[in-house]
């Protein structure tokens, strides 16, 4: 009984260090072509690369518009009565505008990303492996880290960002909407009130989280979809995998550059 | 055989997956410009023999040599160079979806030559006139029947100009007459090319129309080698019964 205990408590630690092992050669062998192919002459499949970047960020603007617009929206129509019992109203534009561009911006941008592209991208590297399409490339000699995850990570990286920006914009134009039709807030006061708030902290901060979250997304589901096994159901899991996976870890990266950018200065 | 030169070597190679050995002790040649037929049931491990000759697997114990090298030894970069000495076709031909089969067959030939997009794409139409696959070069691998995917994937696999070729389960869920095809090309290609062809197999039609030699594993451990008709008149009634497709015999009662 005890012994089984410990086995068990064996057989969990073993399986989490080769996940981090796993993980983190991943990291670093994506990390390893990004540099070394342009000095290996291993040009990066640019098609793939161009591609990836459509497929991620024209074709995921709608989505993230819509989940930021209305959150500010929301955002704005929730904080009003508390502002208003104190009289002032027109913070809604500071509230707003800071909370989207520090955090809900980012943060909701790459959750909803996490979901779309993080998916795609395991079930993708997933269905390939499960068809021996990986180890074709590795027998032909073509890395397939280089071949397939490079070009997806580079992809989210450059893209997420840019996702974020339109998901401030638009988290910004929500509270904006409602702050000028329903709460009758002058539209000038509403922005000079946003930018007397906002500081270039607040956006930059946000990007470069944001930037954080791509890399968690792209290599989490890259992961996910290389250890891949067991035909359909196996693609499945993988996927559902990688997305809690990466929901969680955004979270936890938020909470972890939170912490540094806004209480180290303190 | 003894006058023929060897192309891969394998030495006392041991496979272990969790509890079960897969391989076991498993000794043998294969020579230069021979088609070496492996066959053996499901789960007999003839698909890990071979993916350890082609360096995928690595094993537990023992050796394999190609020529003068041994795999197991080799360092990335070595490994990746014998790497392209070798093609490989796939039981499931291994295509990449979001290529067309022209952008498939030249993916090695783009990735590990300088020859410009024009050479390039020439080689690769060559290739597919060499499997009788001319004309549907800008076709998806989703929109070809198993046979052609399969022809793809050996148009493919001899891309680089290789020396040698692995085979697995080339006619595994075609029908007879596809497969009769598949076969001839086989022969076509290891004679006009001078290959050396290593194929993993459970047809036993298809074993006697190709191979010049033939290698029976069972259970993880290499029962039989020897030219066909060796094989077809050993005594050894497991290959008996395992060529003849009889029902009862030695190997009625396996798991597998």
């Amino acid at each position: 009984m005890l012994n089984n205990f410990f086995e068990n408590i064996g057989n969990i630690v073993i399986q989490w260090m080769n996940v981090f092992v796993g993980f983190s050669r991943l990291s670093f062998e994506t990390g390893y072509w990004i540099i070394m192919g342009p000095i290996k002459k291993k040009s990066l499949n640019m098609p793939s690369f161009f591609e990836q970047m459509v497929f991620m960020g024209i074709h995921s603007i709608v989505i993230v518009f819509f989940v930021t617009f209305f959150t500010g929206i929301v955002l704005a129509m929730q904080s009003a009565p508390q502002l208003a019992q104190m009289g002032a109203v027109f913070y809604v534009a500071g509230l707003v505008t800071v909370s989207i561009c520090r955090e809900l911006g980012p943060v909701l941008t790459s959750l909803v990303i996490a979901g779309k592209i993080g998916a795609a991208i395991t079930a993708e590297i997933g269905s390939m492996k499960v068809n021996e399409q990986i180890e074709a490339l590795d027998t032909m000699g073509i890395n397939p880290i280089r071949y397939l995850v490079v070009p997806k990570f580079l992809a989210l990286v450059i893209m997420l960002p840019c996702l974020t920006i339109v998901g401030d914009a638009s988290g910004i134009l929500g509270g904006y909407v409602i702050g000028i039709f329903n709460l009758k807030i002058n539209s000038g006061l509403y922005v000079q009130t946003a930018l007397k708030f906002l500081e270039l902290k607040d956006i930059y901060t946000g990007l470069s989280k944001s930037f954080v979250f791509a890399m968690i997304i792209a290599l989490v589901g890259a992961y996910q979809g290389l250890k891949t096994r067991g035909g359909a159901v196996g693609v499945g899991k993988a996927t559902t995998t990688s997305v809690v996976v990466s929901f969680i870890l955004i979270i936890l990266a938020d909470c972890f550059l939170t912490g540094i950018y806004f209480f180290s200065d303190y | 055989m003894s006058d023929k030169k060897i192309a891969i070597s394998v030495e006392n190679l041991e496979k272990t997956f969790g509890d079960r050995k897969v391989l076991d002790d498993v000794t043998l040649d294969v020579c230069k410009g021979e088609i070496f037929v492996i066959m053996g049931g499901s789960g007999s491990g003839k698909s890990t023999l071979l993916r350890m000759m082609t360096g995928a697997i690595k094993p537990d114990a023992g050796k394999i040599f190609f020529e003068d090298n041994d795999l197991s030894g080799l360092n990335a970069e070595e490994h990746e160079k014998i790497k392209r000495r070798f093609g490989m076709s796939f039981q499931s031909a291994a295509l990449l979806d979001f290529l067309t089969v022209e952008e498939n067959v030249s993916l090695p030939l783009k990735e590990h030559t300088k020859l410009s997009q024009k050479v390039i794409s020439i080689i690769a139409k060559m290739k597919l006139n060499l499997v009788g696959l001319q004309g549907f070069e800008d076709y998806l691998p989703s929109m070809l029947s198993g046979g052609m995917k399969k022809r793809v994937g050996l148009a493919r696999a001899i891309a680089m100009d290789p020396e040698v070729i692995f085979y697995d389960e080339p006619t595994a869920g075609l029908d007879p007459v596809v497969c009769a095809v598949v076969d001839k090309l086989i022969l076509d290609l290891t004679q006009k090319l001078n290959l050396t062809s290593v194929v993993v197999t459970h047809n036993m039609e298809s074993v006697f129309r190709i191979a010049d030699r033939v290698a029976m594993l069972y259970q993880g451990r290499l029962l039989e080698v020897g030219t066909k008709d060796e094989i077809k008149n050993t005594s050894n009634a497991i290959v008996q019964q395992f060529i003849k497709g009889e029902i009862d015999g030695p190997i009625s009662s396996r798991e597998d």
